[in-house]
């Protein structure tokens, strides 16, 4: 019974422990690693874990998302050339118009793959063209700006120097998006959707419905992600998401979520997210080429596949 | 036209998928407190029907009434919302999901399915189990029990008894037989004609997209049935003709000794002749689907042996199977057929499977090959474009092709007319004493016990993952099985 | 109207060939002058990296996988190409090319195959470990002389005669290798078998890990190839050669009909995809359309092929 209740959420146990691991070897290579470098961390993770969220929701119900990083690049372009002169009040104004286009183009998203029966995988695809073209319509070179008081919703820290805003929007916002889902019916259909789609047709699942609802609960991620682009670098630029849609998977795989849907959480993805942006910075405290990030994130992706793989190869044969 | 009575009317309802017309103008009328058997063979336009009642398609015209109120159901859960609700042979359970959580989805009541699953005997399932790690036939209990929670006015029951264990089936009967108790109705579609004439109270019978009868299945109405569904007279059962009279005595084609691997399989010898059919007969879960994908290559057994012609087998991979000349028909054909493949392609699979197959392919040679085959087993070829364009038995008889155009020694066929209708049973039995007739050896387990002694020579009846009783097929009566299925005769068995 | 559905379902190509005559009648009418021998051979040089990288994916979309390390490959083999020439001369250096290639094609394929991980997260992962590499690569050897093949400038940009691409006598065998290759042979026959039903695959006793293995090291290869070309055309070695072609390549086999699902497909409805996507391409630039349109048109093309043909195939 435990044992059965340990195997479901190991994702959660394992995943802090990694992100602890990470960070005490962090602090082995670097002793100076101080409260400064914990901000910087909570910034750099920042938009990739919600782009990560964005994709967990959707690969939950079963889909996947080709165009997350297109769309936050729109809701950063959006946010950066229509606040640059708002005050603090018409910023947040701004974001949270930004949020409902993110999800209305989910909503875009999701009508288009359910109407047309073409699959999630070409559908986002070609959506990605279209977010990334629309983008560059709105912005065509990096540029625009939000007032500080924005900006500091992600910069600055709160109370002690120790705990990151960033981090604390973080939890914020993905817990009061996600657990409302999670613990609704809603969340019981996403899930069930992803797992075995006639089943839950069977059992009275409004399953176009679902998917559809998984697509706009994406975008609002991905309008979340793009304001966390404007926050952390302060302009708006239309090829900042395109790194976001790729990496955000390889958080979600690393994070513990299947791909073909029904299993895995939020929290593995978040923390994968940390351990992802952690990587690079370890590699320029250990003056290793910083490049390395990449072939690293890479293997890193293959490795826990693969041992996933194995693992079910293993159980298969035994 | 609806009198009080009638719960459910359906009037010349029709459907078309593209060009092909599955429903023409199909009539069911189900009355109030009554079990309904709704029949047809493969390709009737049964499960069409199903689906419009269910709301998963639209029907093209016609009407569906409940209670005199035109009904359109637009998803299962408008439909159950009219009170009407389906239990499938795959069970509608979301398979990562808990059972608590499933119950959940369909908006259940907890307490009123642990009541049914008591009475059911599962009394002590803990709803926290997730749904993936549990065995089929309990499954379909769960379903069923979900189902009964919605206190449907109609219970509509799609296959739900095929394969399931005879003790397990006794529970749905129950479950049907009380439903009519309480002046509501079930629909009940089977295969199997004896749980329809105990059952049923009326059977309505489709052939062609049309409605084209509705029988009293009790006092001989079997035959009727048969001959509606089959639109001609019906043959005479063919078993006594087909079955041959003697066992052929040659050397052993295949010999199995001691064979067990996991849990359901325990201890199973036999042999078996060339030019012999050799029936395996047992309950849902004795061993038997284990036993035949170890002779197939699809499992490695744990310990004992296997001798093709007398020679020790070890499989590793199904092309190890098949090169000693053992290749499997399985139960579901959607398991063996390359769906949107021609039937030349699906015919000719097993013919590249080497890596020296991988060059040039002998177009022409193959092609006769397929051809010679087609011919053989009197294939209907006009969807020959695409195999999931075929009905069930023309696929079925697609999977033997391609071993005849392969050739073997050992056909395994495991429950090869699950869910098939009853000409192309017949047909396909028929083949199979033929196989043997001309030198073939096959072993064959089926589901639905009579038909032991319309194919086989003889039988050897599984139970515990052990060969509990071997008998010829002219002992081999329904009642006689049945008792040894359940582990009943099997010391007198083991010793006749 | 069904009959016509029917007949457009196994015509998908002829769909597609219309709609790309249209496209070259259209720039024929808007700019009367442009469609000569000599746009014709242009479009043809350009299509051809196009449709060698369109290939390998044809070949995964077939067995029901996908190839999203193919840039960083096409890209990673041309680097080393330009980048090892003055070393070690063309012919080794083409070899190195070709063997990185070869190498991510057969850790994808041993991902997929055997440790049966989906295609999308493997070659992801072996894209941005391949693209790492490259970058890491391009830092170590910095300053280093960067040399480009005179045959592999001629092969990408040359024209015999003065209008017949020379890159055309790669593309055409490689295509006609393609074409044959599915339909008439052994392994060809698989790739559509496997991405039908692997299932039923094992149970004729066909080892599906080989047929996968096989798909994924030709990707590679091809990938590698087309990198080779387009190095040839572009003349200059940077690490983000190929990025650009991944979607079309993508975009190329789905519009020309091949199912993402696998099973239903083939290299002759790619071909006619690359062609199209190539002509819209210099359309577009015809009618000086800013980059943003370019990329909208693109994507809503891509989507409504698609859908109708969803539409026909249903």
């Amino acid at each position: 019974m435990t044992a059965a209740l340990l195997r479901r959420h190991a994702t959660l146990l394992v995943m802090p422990l990694l992100v602890a691991a990470f960070l005490a070897v962090t602090v082995a290579i670097h002793p100076d690693f101080g409260a400064f470098d914990v901000q910087s961390l909570a910034l750099g993770a920042l938009p990739l874990a919600l782009a990560a969220a964005a994709q967990t929701v959707v690969v939950i119900s079963g889909g996947i998302d080709l165009s997350v990083g297109s769309l936050m690049a729109v809701a950063n372009v959006l946010a950066a050339s229509t606040m640059q002169h708002a005050g603090f009040g018409g910023a947040l104004l701004i974001a949270a118009l930004i949020l409902l286009g993110g999800a209305l183009a989910g909503a875009v998203n999701g009508a288009v793959l359910v109407f047309s029966r073409v699959p999630d995988v070409v559908v986002t695809l070609a959506a990605g063209f279209i977010w990334g073209g629309i983008a560059l319509l709105i912005l065509e070179q990096p540029g625009g700006g939000a007032p500080q008081g924005f900006l500091d919703l992600a910069g600055g820290t709160l109370g002690g120097a120790w705990l990151p805003n960033a981090l604390v929007l973080l939890v914020v916002v993905v817990a009061a998006v996600w657990l409302p889902v999670r613990h609704s019916r809603l969340g019981l259909t996403l899930y069930a959707i992803g797992s075995d789609r006639t089943a839950a047709f069977r059992s009275g699942v409004g399953v176009d419905r679902t998917r559809l609802i998984a697509y706009v609960v994406g975008g609002v991620f991905s309008a979340l992600g793009g304001l966390a682009l404007t926050m952390t670098t302060g302009i708006g630029s239309p090829l900042s998401g395109t790194y976001y849609t790729l990496s955000g998977l390889a958080a979600v795989v690393v994070g513990g979520v299947s791909l073909t849907g029904g299993r895995g959480g939020m929290a593995g993805p978040m923390f994968a997210a940390y351990i992802l942006t952690l990587i690079p910075t370890d590699l320029i405290f250990l003056n290793i080429d910083p490049n390395y990030g990449q072939v690293i994130q890479g293997t890193l992706i293959v490795l826990v596949v693969m041992g996933g793989g194995l693992a079910t190869l293993l159980r298969t044969r035994a | 036209m609806a009198d009080a009575a009638t719960l459910l009317e359906v009037r010349d309802i029709a459907r078309r998928f593209g060009s092909v017309v599955a429903l023409r103008a199909a009539t069911l009328t189900v009355r109030a407190g009554e079990v309904h058997a709704l029949m047809g063979a493969n390709g009737a336009g049964k499960s069409t029907l199903v689906k419009m009642l269910t709301g998963v398609i639209r029907p093209d015209a016609g009407s569906i009434q409940i209670r005199g109120t035109p009904r359109q159901f637009r998803s299962p859960a408008e439909a159950r919302g009219a009170g009407l609700v389906s239990v499938y042979q795959d069970p509608a359970l979301v398979p990562d999901l808990t059972i608590a959580q499933n119950l959940r989805l369909a908006r259940a009541a907890p307490e009123v399915v642990r009541r049914w699953l008591a009475q059911f005997g599962f009394a002590a399932l803990d709803f926290a189990t997730v749904v993936r790690t549990l065995p089929l036939p309990t499954l379909r209990l769960i379903d069923l029990a979900r189902a009964l929670a919605a206190e449907p006015d109609i219970l509509l029951l799609d296959e739900i008894t095929a394969a399931l264990p005879a003790d397990l089936a006794q529970h749905v009967f129950a479950v049907a037989r009380q439903w009519r108790a309480q002046g509501r109705s079930v629909i009940f579609i089977s295969h199997r004609l004896a749980e329809i004439s105990a059952l049923c109270d009326r059977a309505t019978v489709l052939r062609d997209g049309v409605t084209v009868g509705v029988v009293d299945p009790a006092q001989g109405g079997e035959e009727r049935i048969v001959a509606l569904m089959l639109g001609a007279p019906p043959e005479q059962p063919a078993a006594a003709g087909i079955a041959a009279a003697a066992a052929p005595a040659g050397p052993p084609a295949l010999r199995v000794e001691g064979l067990r691997s996991g849990e359901k399989l325990r201890d199973v010898s036999f042999s078996l002749a060339a030019g012999e059919v050799l029936g395996v007969a047992a309950l849902e879960g004795q061993g038997q689907e284990e036993l035949f994908d170890c002779l197939a290559g699809l499992r490695r057994p744990d310990g004992g042996s296997i001798l093709a012609d007398g020679m020790a087998q070890r499989f590793r991979h199904p092309a190890d199977a098949i090169r000693a000349g053992m290749v499997l028909v399985p139960a579901d054909r959607v398991q063996a057929l390359l769906p949107q493949r021609s039937v030349q392609e699906n015919i000719a699979l097993p013919l590249v499977r080497r890596l020296a197959d991988w060059g040039a392919l002998p177009i022409r040679a193959e092609r006769a090959r397929v051809a010679d085959a087609v011919r053989r087993l009197n294939i209907d070829t006009r969807a020959a474009a695409e195999v999931r364009r075929l009905s069930g038995g023309n696929q079925q008889k697609v999977v033997i092709a391609r071993w005849l155009a392969a050739g073997f020694r050992t056909l395994l066929c495991f429950d090869p007319t699950r869910g098939i209708d009853i000409g192309t049973k017949r047909q396909i039995y028929a083949l199979v004493r033929e196989l043997a007739a001309a030198g073939a050896a096959v072993l064959l387990f089926t589901s639905e016990l009579p038909e032991i002694a319309l194919a086989c020579d003889r039988v050897v009846v599984l139970f515990g993952g052990r060969v509990v009783q071997e008998l010829p097929a002219a002992q081999a009566d329904e009642a006689t099985l049945l008792r040894a299925a359940h582990g009943l005769a099997s010391r007198e068995g083991m010793a006749a | 109207m069904t009959r016509l559905a029917g007949f457009l379902r196994d015509r998908s190509i002829l769909v597609l060939a219309l709609l790309l005559a249209a496209l070259v009648g259209v720039i024929a009418v808007i700019r009367p002058g442009t469609v000569t021998p000599d746009w014709l051979a242009n479009t043809l040089l350009f299509a051809a990296p196009l449709g060698l990288l369109a290939g390998g994916e044809t070949l995964l979309l077939l067995t029901g996988g996908i190839d999203l390390s193919i840039a960083a490959v096409a890209t990673g083999a041309a680097y080393l190409l330009s980048s090892n020439t003055a070393a070690i001369g063309t012919p080794a250096a083409l070899l190195l090319g070709l063997a990185l290639g070869a190498l991510i094609g057969l850790l994808n394929g041993v991902g997929v195959a055997v440790f049966r991980v989906q295609p999308l997260v493997m070659t992801l992962g072996t894209g941005l470990m391949t693209e790492g590499a490259m970058v890491v690569y391009s830092q170590k050897i910095i300053g280093e002389e960067q040399r480009i093949p005179a045959a592999i400038v001629t092969l990408g940009s040359g024209k015999l005669a003065g209008v017949v691409p020379v890159d055309l006598f790669l593309w055409l065998p490689v295509a006609a290798l393609l074409l044959l290759g599915l339909r008439r042979t052994g392994l060809g026959r698989l790739l559509y078998a496997v991405g039908d039903n692997q299932a039923a695959c094992r149970l004729a006793g066909i080892r599906v890990w080989r047929v996968l293995l096989a798909a994924y090291l030709a990707c590679g290869l091809l990938a590698a190839l087309a990198g080779i070309v387009l190095v040839g055309i572009t003349n200059a070695a940077d690490l983000s050669l190929a990025n650009v072609y991944l979607l079309p390549a993508i975009a190329a086999a789905i519009i020309g009909g091949t199912s993402i699902f696998g099973g239903r497909g083939g290299y002759g409805g790619t071909i006619v995809g690359a062609l199209f996507l190539t002509v819209l391409d210099s359309l577009l630039t015809l009618l000086d359309a800013p980059e943003p349109i370019k990329q909208i048109l693109y994507g809503s093309i891509i989507l409504l092929l698609a859908a109708t043909y969803t539409r026909l195939t249903d």
